[in-house]
C-alpha cells in the first residue's frame, strides 16, 4: 500500500488576532494538529493601544487544505479576520536576514561585491568576517544567500515573511 | 462596592447564569470554590466518583435539556481524567463549561504538586479556553465562556483557575451586565444561498433530506421545521446517528439511520439522489464510506452554521452558512413565496420502495439464545410509550440500539457519535436523570463498555437516580470482535470480555436492583421488571454471543457495497481498507 500525496501551492494569510497569552500556541498548534504545514511565521501587535496582532502566515498544500486552514483560522475565537494574499490579488512579500559570511582574500572581495549587487548592507564587520543585512522578496533572500555559501556562509537568521496587499484599502 | 473572593465571584456569577447543576470532584486546588458552594445550597453539586464522569454526566444533562452542562474539577489529575470527556463534547458540538483548579500563579511552571498544563493540555479538545489570572477577570471570563459554549455550534470551553485566584479578594459590584463578546457567529442564511436552494429543490426529482445534530443543538423548534420541510419537499428522510430524534421513526418518510451500519434504503437513496440537502451534518467518514463514490450523481446543499464544516470531506455545489433551524424556516418561507407545490415524486418513491422490501434490519431467528436486536426491540415495545431517554455505551448494542429502538422527538437518544467513547452512556444516563427527573432513563450498554465507569453505579445510588442500564452481554468487546471476524479471518485477539464481574451481586452490593436475563422465553417479563422496580436496575442480558451487527458498509466500500448478512462476509480485506478505521 502507498500513501497517496497531492501537489501544493503556497499562499500568504494576514491573520488579525487578539493580542492574548496563548493566542501563538492556539494557532500553530491548530497546524500541527490537524496536519497543515507554516512555511514561516511572523507576529508582532500592531494597533496603539497593543490589543491586537497581525499574524503573517506562509504555508502551502493542495488548494482543498489551504480553503480548510483559512476556515480552522476563521474560527478560533480570538481570531477577528484571515485574509488569503496570494488568493486576493497583488501584495508585497518582505523578508529580512541576517547574513554572517567569514573568508579572507578573493572570497572576502567577492562576498562584497554580490552583496552591493543584492542591495546588501554591512551591519558588521571584522578583518576575517561581515554580517549583511538584506530585506527582499524571499526569493531575493533565498538567492543571495545561495551565492554567500560559495564565498564562506557562516550563518543565517530571518525572519519570515510579513505581507500587505497593495492599494488603498485595509487586508 | 464589597469586595469578594475569586471563589464568590465564581459561584456569584454561576448563579446569574441560571446554573443549578454542577458535576464534580473536589480536590486540593479547589477547596476554596467548595467552600463558596458550601454556602450557596442553591447550585446542586453532584459527586461523582470520577472525573471522566463529570464530564459526560455534564453531557447527558446537556444533551437532554439544551442547557449546558457544568463540571468542576481540581488540577492536575483532576483536569486530565476530564480529558476525555471534554474531546468527545468538541465532537459531538455539546455545550459545556469545565473549571479546573490550578496551583497558585507564583507556582505555574514549577512542576508542583497536582500541577498540569491544562491551558496547553486542553486547547484543542476545546472550543476555546482561559487561565484566570486574577479574579476581576473572572466573572466576565466566565460570563464570555457561557456565551462561546453555547451559542454558534456549541462545544466545551474550559477555565482554568489558579487556587490564589480563587483566594484573593476583589471589587465585585452589582452592576452585572454581561460584557460585550466578540464571538457572534451568523445565525441567518444569506438570502441570494437561500434562493439558489429553492431554485434547486425546484428541480429535483430525487432528493433526500440528510439530518445531523446539528438540528437537535439548534432546539426543539428547529426538530418541528424539519418535520414542515419534509413535508414540503415531499421527500425522504435519512439522519446521522447524532441527529436521531430529530424526525420521527414513525414517519412514511423516515429511511432510517444512514452511513456504515444504516439502513440499505438510506444509504441505497444518498447514492441514487439527485439533490442531497444536508442539515446540520458534517459529511463523517462513517456516513460517507469511500468518498469518490459518494452520492457520485447529486447536486448537494449544505447547511452548517460552522464554515470549516463546508467543503472538508465533501465538496458541495451550494454551501448556506447559518443556524440550521433558521435557515430551514428561511428556506420555506422562500419556496412558499414562490407558491411551490409539493411534488409526488412517484418514480423516486418506486425506487425507494424497492430497497425497503430487502428488510435489511431483519435478523436470523433463534429460540435458544437471545438475539441482541431482539432484546432491544423487546426494550422499545416495552418502554416507547413513555417517552424514555437512551444513552449507550459505544460499540455493537449501539448501533443495535439506533437501528431498532425508534425515536420520535429530539433530545431522547444521547450517545458518544464522534469521538465513540466507551464508559460514556452510564455517566449521561446520570446526567439525564438529573435534568429530567421524572423520564425513564435507560442506558443500553455492552458487559465491556460499562466496565469503563462502573464506578458511577455509587453516584446514582447517592442522589437517588432511578436509572437503568440494560447490558446485552455477549462475553466480547462485540464490535472488535466483528472487525477481527471480517478483516482478521476471525483472529480474536483480546476481544474476549474475561473475567467478568456477577453483574447482579455487583449492582446489589450498590444497592441497586439485579436482573439477569438468559431465557428468550425471560426477556418480556424481565423488562417489564426492570421497568417496574422502583429505583436503580441493572439488567445484566445473556445474547447471543457471536451476533454481527448487519447491515455494514465495511471500510472503505460505497453504500452500494453493504453487506446485509452473514453470507456477505469474506472474513479478509486489502491493506487500503484495512487502514481506514
Amino acid at each position: 500500500m502507498h500513501i497517496h500525496e497531492e501537489a501544493v501551492e503556497r499562499h500568504v494569510l494576514a491573520v488579525l488576532v487578539d493580542n492574548e497569552a496563548g493566542i501563538l500556541a492556539r494557532i500553530a498548534g491548530m497546524f500541527t494538529a490537524r496536519g497543515y504545514n507554516i512555511d514561516s511565521l511572523t507576529v508582532a501587535d500592531i494597533s496603539e493601544d497593543h490589543a491586537v496582532s497581525r499574524i503573517t502566515i506562509a504555508t502551502n498544500g493542495p488548494p482543498h487544505v489551504i480553503e480548510q486552514i483559512i476556515a480552522q483560522l476563521d474560527r478560533l475565537v480570538p481570531v477577528h479576520s484571515v485574509r488569503d494574499l496570494t488568493e486576493s490579488g497583488p501584495h508585497v512579500q518582505r523578508e529580512l536576514a541576517l547574513v554572517k559570511v567569514a573568508g579572507k582574500g578573493e572570497n572576502r572581495i567577492e562576498a562584497m561585491r554580490l552583496a552591493d549587487i543584492y542591495r546588501a548592507r554591512v551591519v558588521d564587520a571584522t578583518t576575517e568576517s561581515f554580517i549583511f543585512e538584506i530585506t527582499g522578496a524571499p526569493e531575493k533572500i533565498e538567492t543571495f544567500v545561495g551565492l554567500m555559501r560559495e564565498v564562506g556562509l557562516v550563518e543565517v537568521g530571518r525572519t519570515g515573511v510579513v505581507a500587505i496587499g497593495r492599494g488603498p484599502e485595509p487586508a | 462596592m464589597a469586595e469578594k473572593s475569586g471563589a464568590d465571584i465564581l459561584v456569584e456569577t454561576l448563579l446569574d447564569l441560571g446554573v443549578d447543576t454542577v458535576f464534580g470532584y473536589p480536590g486540593g486546588a479547589v477547596l476554596p470554590i467548595y467552600d463558596a458552594l458550601y454556602e450557596h445550597p442553591k447550585i446542586k453539586h453532584i459527586l461523582v466518583r470520577h472525573e471522566q464522569a463529570a464530564t459526560h454526566a455534564a453531557e447527558g444533562y446537556a444533551r437532554s435539556t439544551g442547557k449546558p452542562g457544568v463540571v468542576l474539577v481540581t488540577s492536575g489529575p483532576g483536569a486530565t481524567n476530564a480529558v476525555t470527556g471534554i474531546t468527545d463534547a468538541l465532537m459531538d458540538s455539546i455545550p459545556m463549561v469545565v473549571f479546573t483548579g490550578q496551583v497558585a500563579t507564583n507556582l505555574i511552571g514549577s512542576d508542583a504538586f497536582q500541577e498540569s498544563d491544562t491551558v496547553g493540555i486542553t486547547r484543542h479538545c476545546t472550543k476555546h479556553n482561559y487561565l484566570v489570572k486574577k479574579p476581576s477577570d473572572l466573572a466576565p471570563v466566565v460570563q464570555e465562556a457561557f456565551h462561546i459554549a453555547t451559542q454558534g455550534r456549541p462545544g466545551p470551553v474550559v477555565i482554568d483557575i489558579p487556587k490564589n485566584v480563587q483566594v484573593a479578594a476583589t471589587e465585585h459590584g452589582s452592576n452585572r451586565a454581561r460584557t460585550n463578546t466578540r464571538y457572534q457567529p451568523q445565525t441567518e442564511g444569506d438570502f441570494k444561498a437561500i434562493n439558489a436552494a429553492a431554485e434547486m429543490i425546484m428541480a429535483a426529482k430525487a432528493p433526500v433530506l440528510y439530518t445531523g445534530g446539528g438540528i437537535i443543538n439548534s432546539g426543539p423548534k428547529a426538530s418541528e421545521t424539519l418535520r414542515e420541510l419534509a413535508e414540503l419537499l415531499g421527500c425522504p428522510v435519512t439522519s446521522t446517528l447524532m441527529g436521531l430524534g430529530a424526525f420521527p421513526a414513525s414517519s412514511d418518510k423516515w429511511l432510517g439511520m444512514l452511513g456504515m451500519h444504516g439502513t440499505f434504503e438510506a444509504n441505497m437513496a444518498m447514492n441514487k439522489a439527485d439533490l442531497v440537502i444536508c442539515l446540520g451534518a458534517r459529511f463523517d467518514d462513517r456516513i460517507t464510506g469511500r468518498l469518490d463514490a459518494f452520492s457520485p450523481n447529486s447536486k448537494k446543499i449544505h447547511v452548517d452554521i460552522d464554515r470549516s464544516s463546508i467543503n472538508k470531506t465533501v465538496r458541495v455545489d451550494l454551501p448556506v452558512i447559518g443556524d440550521v433551524g433558521r435557515v430551514m424556516e428561511q428556506l420555506i418561507a422562500v419556496l412558499k413565496g414562490r407558491r411551490f407545490a409539493t411534488p409526488e415524486l412517484g418514480e423516486w418513491w418506486a425506487r425507494i420502495t424497492g430497497w425497503r422490501a430487502t428488510n435489511c434490519l431483519d435478523y436470523p431467528e433463534n429460540k435458544t439464545e437471545i438475539m441482541p436486536q431482539e432484546a432491544i426491540r423487546k426494550l422499545w415495545e416495552a418502554t416507547h410509550k413513555r417517552e424514555p431517554i437512551i444513552t449507550t455505551e459505544v460499540g455493537q448494542h449501539q448501533m443495535w440500539a439506533a437501528q431498532h429502538f425508534d425515536f420520535e422527538s429530539p433530545n431522547k437518544w444521547l450517545t458518544s457519535g464522534g469521538l465513540g467513547t466507551m464508559g460514556y452512556g452510564l455517566p449521561a444516563a446520570i446526567g439525564a436523570q438529573l435534568g429530567n427527573p421524572d423520564a425513564l432513563v435507560i442506558d443500553i450498554a455492552g458487559e465491556a463498555s460499562i466496565q469503563m465507569n462502573i464506578q458511577e453505579l455509587g453516584t446514582a445510588t447517592q442522589y437517588r437516580l432511578p436509572v437503568k442500564i440494560f447490558v446485552l452481554n455477549n462475553e466480547y468487546m462485540g464490535m472488535v470482535r466483528q472487525w477481527q471476524e471480517l478483516t482478521y479471518e476471525s483472529r480474536y485477539s483480546n476481544s474476549y470480555s474475561d473475567s467478568l464481574p456477577d453483574f447482579v451481586k455487583l449492582a446489589e452490593s450498590y444497592d441497586w436492583t439485579g436482573i439477569r436475563i438468559e431465557d428468550p422465553a425471560d426477556l418480556e417479563s424481565g423488562i417489564q421488571k426492570m421497568i417496574e422496580t422502583d429505583g436503580p436496575v441493572m439488567v445484566d442480558c445473556r445474547v447471543a454471543k457471536l451476533a454481527n451487527c448487519f447491515p455494514m458498509i465495511p471500510s472503505g466500500a460505497a453504500h452500494t457495497e453493504m453487506l446485509l448478512t452473514e453470507a456477505d462476509v469474506k472474513g479478509t480485506m486489502d491493506d487500503q481498507a484495512k487502514a481506514l478505521v
